[in-house]
């Protein structure tokens, strides 16, 4: 009973980090770091007001050159 | 923000009336984009879910088929009721806000992605009619005896096929509708609107029972990429105690940012490697 319950919830984390995670595991920490950014700029309108998106923007260009150079492989 | 606004409005007393109709027209433009979003997303998730059910019905049996939706539903639902009410109840709003920004980032940078790869000719177009048809293929090649038409009988592998398609894109609705919801105080607003997508796609997939291939799911990923791409760094910033410029008429200029990065990076990528266009490959139950 417990190791199916056990084996239960580890599925389900499974699916969690794969739902969340999956191939692009560059977004998860894009996320990490605007969120550590965030809280270290947060006294700094300007600059948040800049560097979040701006970071945001290039985590996703950087991650579809990887996908295009993954694809051209 | 919002205890802020009205601090700020009581302070300056004879503008009041000023900063209500300001405050209004930020309420007002963030909530257009709220219920685009949601709809948007609802919709092409529902069509997804749709394909997966109509393709599970008329090769496995529609009794198990619309039984794997049901059960899929009732899932979502009972996850909904242990997570996500809780969620909202006793984590502080900004720790929430942070959560949703997260979880926002995380979804709407990955359809951003894919709709730059699929626009620039790096990856195939979504294609609900290729993935019926290999759907289909597949759950009756896996038996030789599986029904053709049948209407009452039970099948295991029909109920899990469907039950699986609904509950993965299920997932997706419940986040962008829990996570949109409540870090607007809009849950009620978020729910109908998916709601009506659910209407909508169900009804023009019961009258014309097939999949809807005709719906620009393409096109719509994209958009409600950038919406959830921007909401999640609105509310990454707000949760973390950012104040942004025009509150919440920061999100249509984030959004439109991240128009402008699109059309920059499909431009860019598209001088890359020219390919020939891609054919059209199910993806099953591709996100």
């Amino acid at each position: 009973m417990k190791q199916r319950i056990r084996d239960a919830l580890k599925a389900f984390g499974h699916f969690w980090v794969d739902f969340l995670i999956g191939d692009t595991p560059e977004f998860a920490l894009a996320t990490l770091v605007i969120i550590g950014l965030a809280l270290l700029l947060r006294h700094h309108r300007l600059a948040a007001t800049i560097v979040l998106p701006g970071l945001t923007a290039a985590f996703l260009l950087a991650s579809a050159y990887r996908g295009r150079r993954r694809s051209a492989d | 923000m919002v205890i802020t606004a009205d601090t700020t409005a009581a302070a300056y007393g004879r503008a009041g009336g000023h900063y209500r109709g300001q405050r209004s027209a930020m309420h007002t433009s963030s909530t257009i984009i709220l219920v685009l979003a949601v709809f948007g997303a609802s919709t092409v998730e529902m069509v997804e879910a749709l394909t997966i059910v109509v393709a599970a019905g008329v090769s496995r049996g529609w009794r198990s088929a619309l039984e794997g939706a049901a059960a899929a539903v009732l899932v979502l639902a009972f996850l909904v009721a242990v997570l996500g009410v809780p969620l909202v109840h006793y984590v502080p709003i900004d720790t929430l806000r942070v959560i949703v920004g997260a979880l926002l980032l995380v979804l709407g940078l990955s359809w951003l992605r894919k709709a730059i790869l699929r626009a620039s000719g790096h990856k195939a177009l979504h294609d609900e009619d290729a993935i019926y048809a290999t759907t289909v293929r597949e759950l009756q090649s896996g038996d030789p005896e599986s029904p053709q038409s049948p209407t009452r009988t039970r099948d295991g592998v029909g109920f899990a096929v469907a039950f699986k398609g609904v509950f993965l894109e299920g997932t997706e609705v419940v986040l962008i509708v829990v996570s949109l919801g409540t870090s607007q105080h809009r849950l009620g607003l978020a729910a109908l609107a998916a709601a009506a997508a659910a209407v909508i796609v169900g009804t023009v997939g019961v009258l014309v029972s097939r999949q809807l291939s005709e719906v620009p799911e393409n096109t719509i990923k994209l958009v409600v990429g950038i919406m959830l791409t921007s909401f999640g760094v609105f509310w990454v910033g707000e949760g973390a105690g950012v104040h942004w410029p025009g509150s919440d008429l920061a999100i249509p200029v984030l959004a439109a940012f991240f128009v402008l990065v699109m059309a920059g990076a499909v431009s860019y990528l598209k001088t890359q490697a020219p390919t020939p266009p891609l054919e059209s490959t199910p993806t099953s139950v591709e996100p």
